[in-house]
């Protein structure tokens, strides 16, 4: 596994020469700073305190940020060639996908780390909930872990950036919320199979401070489906 | 370290179409192998499956006498990809590092590793500059720069001096020549005087096919057949010379090249030498014989007569 952590750092590194790192946590904590405490249903106005606001905030900032970062990980390796230089080192598939993987990883993890300041501001304020704060933050992260998996998926697709965003962001609608429509409209077997399928049941139970094993199962079975796949299709497609 | 390549019955295709048809040779230590061929001809596909980065489909490959299909081979193998693909964004030291590291150097020898390589490829004043920075000379010396950061075995290296100007060229050859010693080398290129200056041994392919291999000399030995002389003779009428050379016995055919300068194209008839001849005639009939050059035969035209049909 030390290649695919060799692979990790550097893409990490160029994140923040490149600036997409930056334009990421700047633009991450504003949106969810702006809506968290100072707009629409902020945490003032629910006058609770609980982070609940920020997780509903987050959840859709990162929704939208994933796709971003992961959409250049294969495809631009695939339009430089970088890919074959990649792969003629001694880095098989998995150590490659599981690089850029942990690399997008630990991007979305720096960012909500730079939101613990709220965690600690709302504890002082108030009598927070740890249990659920610390299941929010849970959440999320498992969260992030599926969206990454699927846009290095989507990015192992095309050598096009702006396709793998798109298709990181249609693949992503899905889970996000199609599944969970079509589960409300349809009914018996059907609808509980979609319900299983919908990101956003399983995300509410657990920010809610339901810990359940079926949970834990969804977001890590559809991770490694992700991994999966990439590998496979850079495998195909050369 | 001895590392051997050994090809057997290669073949791979493209959908319908063979790019590589059956191809088999072998490669020794100290060997420094060209590969030449047109566009398209399979030459890129065979060095990428070596370098075990494109699946075989029939044949094999042995590497040492191990197949590529079942060992991984990669940390024995230095390839410089034809465009030579690089993270522009990345300093040429960071990148070193990271393909050393990538390839298991151990890490208390990496920064001698990178030393040796920024000397070698002659870096040092640009090691700092980020890639995307480098001329295309400089791109190509990184390039070949990790491709030889973990002391390979074999280099495979795809057209390496693309790019560069006729120093740089000569410097890289020197270079190759260099570690053709005591690697196994797997080059090819399109210029032909390269082959010639560097290589030990050529091969030529064309549609997946190979179509001629052994040494510069041998190939052309081959594809010579008649001698062909160029002369030049002054006479008051060239007519009357054209005529005296086509009677000649050993004289297949004669072509009048130039007549204000009475230059002539002589072939010979296949195993004999016209020289004497020539000369004898130019003796007994008082012209003045100014020129006599044995025409070789050029790689060039050896390549263009084996890969057009």
């Amino acid at each position: 596994m030390k290649p695919a952590w060799i692979i990790a750092k550097r893409e990490l590194g160029s994140f923040f020469d490149s600036l997409v790192a930056y334009i990421m946590l700047v633009a991450f904590l504003g949106f969810s700073g702006f809506f968290t405490w100072l707009f629409g249903g902020d945490i003032f106005f629910v006058k609770e305190a609980s982070l609940q606001v920020f997780f509903g905030v987050a959840f859709w900032t990162l929704f939208f940020f994933i796709p971003a970062i992961t959409m250049r990980q294969i495809a631009e390796e695939r339009k430089t060639g970088t890919i074959e230089m990649l792969l003629t080192k001694s880095v098989n598939y998995r150590q490659l996908v599981l690089g850029k993987w942990i690399a997008c990883f630990l991007l979305v993890v720096i960012a909500l780390v730079f939101t613990l300041p709220y965690y600690i501001t709302v504890a002082s304020i108030g009598n927070i909930d740890h249990g659920a704060t610390v299941s929010g933050y849970l959440g999320l992260l498992l969260m992030s872990a599926v969206y990454v998996s699927i846009g290095i998926f989507a990015s192992s697709l095309t050598s096009n950036q702006i396709v793998a965003f798109l298709l990181a962001l249609m693949i992503g609608i899905l889970f996000h919320f199609i599944f969970g429509i079509l589960a409300s409209s349809t009914s018996g077997w059907l609808s509980e199979i979609f319900n299983s399928l919908s990101l956003s049941n399983h995300f509410e139970s657990i920010s809610r401070g339901v810990l359940d094993s079926k949970d834990l199962i969804y977001f890590i079975s559809i991770s490694l489906l992700g991994i999966f796949m990439s590998e496979y299709m850079i495998s195909k497609k050369k | 370290m001895t590392m051997d390549i050994s090809i057997s019955h290669l073949s791979k295709s493209y959908g319908f179409q063979k790019a590589v048809d059956d191809i088999s040779f072998t490669v020794k230590t100290g060997e420094i192998l060209g590969f030449l061929g047109p566009n398209g001809a399979g030459k890129t596909t065979t060095m990428k499956m070596i370098t075990g980065y494109l699946d075989l489909e029939e044949g094999d490959i042995l590497i040492n006498g191990k197949s590529v299909r079942e060992h991984d081979m990669k940390k024995n193998i230095g390839y410089l990809p034809e465009h030579n693909p690089l993270y522009e964004e990345m300093p040429v030291i960071d990148y070193l590092a990271f393909c050393a590291q990538l390839q298991d150097v151990a890490d208390n020898t990496v920064p001698d590793r990178i030393k040796r390589m920024v000397k070698l490829c002659g870096l040092d004043i640009e090691k700092h500059k980020k890639i995307g920075e480098l001329s295309k000379g400089y791109r190509q010396r990184v390039g070949l720069a990790q491709a030889m950061i973990h002391d390979p075995e074999i280099l495979i290296l795809d057209e390496p001096t693309t790019g560069l100007d006729p120093n740089q060229i000569v410097e890289i050859r020197d270079l190759i020549r260099q570690l053709g010693t005591e690697k196994t080398v797997i080059l090819s290129t399109h210029i032909l005087p390269e082959v010639e200056a560097t290589c030990d041994r050529i091969l030529i392919i064309n549609r997946g096919k190979i179509v001629a291999d052994g040494t510069a000399d041998t190939l052309r030995k081959q594809a010579k057949g008649q001698q062909v002389l160029r002369v030049r003779i002054e006479a008051p009428d060239y007519n009357g010379v054209y005529e005296a050379l086509k009677s000649l016995h050993t004289v297949a055919s004669v072509d009048l090249l130039d007549k204000e300068a009475m230059r002539y194209e002589v072939e010979s008839t296949s195993g004999s030498q016209s020289n004497q001849s020539i000369f004898n005639l130019c003796v007994n009939k008082g012209w003045v014989l100014t020129e006599m050059i044995p025409f070789e035969t050029k790689l060039e035209d050896i390549f263009r007569d084996l890969t057009t049909n």
